[in-house]
């Protein structure tokens, strides 16, 4: 039986351990930062200078996400449990009256409340400048890119809770977060793109193997949200308008939600089942 | 009442823990003897359902391994070295406190049973280990349990915060709680345990009462001398001579001692004029005792 308070206990605890986090601190400053810049250096004149001018930071902000969310969500996930497990104090987390799905939930939990801490600070730093500009447009489709935003995040913090589930030592956790980061925010373009010229893959199935990618699926979100067209993304968009028309954003959100649920499941059952990886050393 | 049947826990080809069975009585402080790797942090793990194991294992009717988390909810656990998460030492008990279900106002109450009153603002960090072993005695009384379990705790503690350490685990285990330790330490076993279980490789060897445990086992008081180098044949010769049980090791002689004896063999050295580096007392170190020298 799930004890909802030892989760809101231990959610509370990792919340307030990430917001003392040095690093989380510098990642959350540096993308605050370049976001108030990226609003901040827009200068709108005029009515269509206005809107360009949101869509245009809109659309920074999304190549920020890009860069600076996932690596959030992969280093803050995949030291957690390694970190405790290395250190030893998982263990004396263990022997308290807590079970192993209330203490990963709890734990993901807080973190999750201390990347949407992050979020809210850049997009909120950004919407305020904007606001004060007169440049922003639709508060509604600004909020929902920043979910969208939150959703990626999240993803990427169940994907780092599942390598620190399997992970015995912290820097491995690390290490495994940083290849997962380098490969879906480069080096997965770059293997469909190479892909594709090679196997002279037809439209459709590259358009499918490139919304694999969380990343993707949140860039494709966002210009849909933004833009309503996916013009921008040259063929691949016109297909994927032409065959999935209004039902591409539910199926990229539907996509989204499965990359945070699925890793998670698979973290809570690795966490669960495999003693040897949730203890320091044997006795 | 802790009840184990047939408890056996086995890692891939090592069997940590072989058919293992006792029944701890409510009030009773037992120990768990053996030499580093017998089993004993294994065996506590086990009643903590923090391992999965073979076997029957109950706490206060409570079966540990259906109800893992019942079970830990009436134990309070203090490891040989605690890892505390980055709090100040209020934040510390606050957080086990909603874990446990305990009040909040029995922090303060906890924190006065293990004198750590005047340190509640104090980084964790910035604690002794001594204070960090208090501690940990505390986030394991927050609830009240009815049983302590202990694994070797003042293997980290120089020897004044040992003494007060146990003592302060002799008042509970009076005031009635079931206290379960581990320990290498024999003046920690007699003064604390009121019976042994002795492991050996995984096995429950022997049960027996801790005053009887130096005679069952053979155990010894050993000082281990070092001397010089070139002093180390000289030195033997001279245990030799004397009659003394000893053992060679390394820069090292382990000699055997008599209770009140400890003073001879030092004595013995000196007006030989061996130069004497260092020397410890080893009380009853099993290690030893199939290489000796008789």
């Amino acid at each position: 039986m799930i004890d909802l308070a030892n989760i809101r206990a231990l959610a509370a605890k990792e919340l307030r351990d990430a917001l003392r986090n040095r690093w989380f601190i510098v990642f959350t400053v540096a993308f605050a930062g370049l976001a108030l810049a990226l609003s901040a250096f827009t200068q709108p004149s005029g009515m269509q200078m206005r809107a360009m001018s949101f869509s245009r930071t809109a659309a920074s902000l999304v190549n920020l996400v890009l860069l600076f969310v996932p690596l959030i969500g992969l280093t803050l996930g995949s030291a957690n449990l390694a970190g405790d497990r290395e250190t030893g104090a998982l263990t004396y987390l263990l022997a308290q009256p807590v079970s192993r799905t209330e203490v990963l939930v709890g734990k993901y939990l807080g973190l999750a409340g201390a990347l949407l801490a992050t979020l809210m600070l850049g997009y909120g730093a950004a919407g305020v400048t904007m606001a004060l500009q007169g440049s922003i447009q639709d508060a509604g489709r600004y909020l929902l890119t920043a979910l969208l935003a939150y959703l990626v995040g999240l993803a990427m913090l169940s994907l780092g809770f599942l390598l620190s589930t399997l992970a015995r030592k912290t820097a491995v956790a690390l290490g495994g977060a940083l290849f997962l980061w380098l490969f879906f925010v480069f080096i997965g373009d770059l293997g469909i793109m190479g892909t594709t010229v090679s196997m002279h893959l037809p439209i459709g199935t590259v358009f499918l193997i490139a919304i694999i990618n969380p990343l993707q699926m949140f860039k494709i979100a966002s210009i849909l949200i933004l833009q309503a067209s996916l013009d921008v993304l040259g063929p691949a968009g016109l297909y994927a308008t032409d065959q999935f028309g209004g039902a591409l954003l539910p199926m990229l959100l539907l996509g989204l939600l499965l990359w945070i649920v699925l890793p998670l499941l698979a973290a809570i059952f690795l966490f669960s089942h495999q003693e040897g990886l949730i203890l320091k050393a044997r006795a | 009442m802790i009840i184990a049947r047939n408890l056996t826990k086995r890692y891939g080809k090592l069997t940590a823990l072989d058919d293992v069975s006792f029944t701890i009585q409510a009030g009773e402080s037992v120990a768990l003897w053996g030499a580093n790797g017998a089993g004993k942090t294994t065996a506590l793990r086990c009643l903590l359902g923090i391992h999965g194991f073979e076997g029957e294992l109950s706490i206060n009717g409570v079966d540990v391994r259906k109800h893992g988390k019942a079970a830990r909810a009436a134990i309070g656990y203090v490891p040989q070295e605690t890892i505390f998460y980055d709090m100040s030492v209020l934040e510390t008990l606050d957080f086990y406190a909603h874990l446990k279900k305990a009040k909040v106002e029995r922090i303060a109450a906890v924190l006065e049973q293990v004198q750590l009153g005047g340190h509640s603002a104090k980084r964790v960090n910035a604690l002794s280990g001594g204070m960090k072993q208090r501690l940990a005695l505390a986030v394991a009384l927050l609830a009240d349990p009815p049983v302590l379990i202990l694994d070797e705790p003042t293997a980290n503690l120089d020897v004044q915060a040992q003494r007060d350490f146990v003592h302060t685990v002799q008042s509970l285990n009076q005031a009635g709680k079931t206290v379960v330790f581990s320990s290498h330490r024999l003046d920690e076993v007699i003064a604390l345990g009121s019976r042994v279980l002795v492991l050996t490789d995984g096995r429950l060897a022997l049960e027996c009462p801790p005053r009887e445990l130096a005679q069952r086992l053979g155990l010894h008081r050993w000082l281990r001398i070092w001397v010089p180098e070139d002093q180390r044949e000289a030195t033997i010769a001279l245990f030799d001579r004397e009659g003394y049980t000893y053992m060679p090791n390394g820069r090292s002689v382990y000699v055997q001692i008599s209770h009140g004896g400890k003073l001879a063999p030092l004595r013995s050295l000196e007006l030989a004029n061996v130069t004497i580096e260092d020397f410890d007392l080893i009380e009853g170190e099993l290690i030893v005792q199939d290489e000796r020298h008789d």
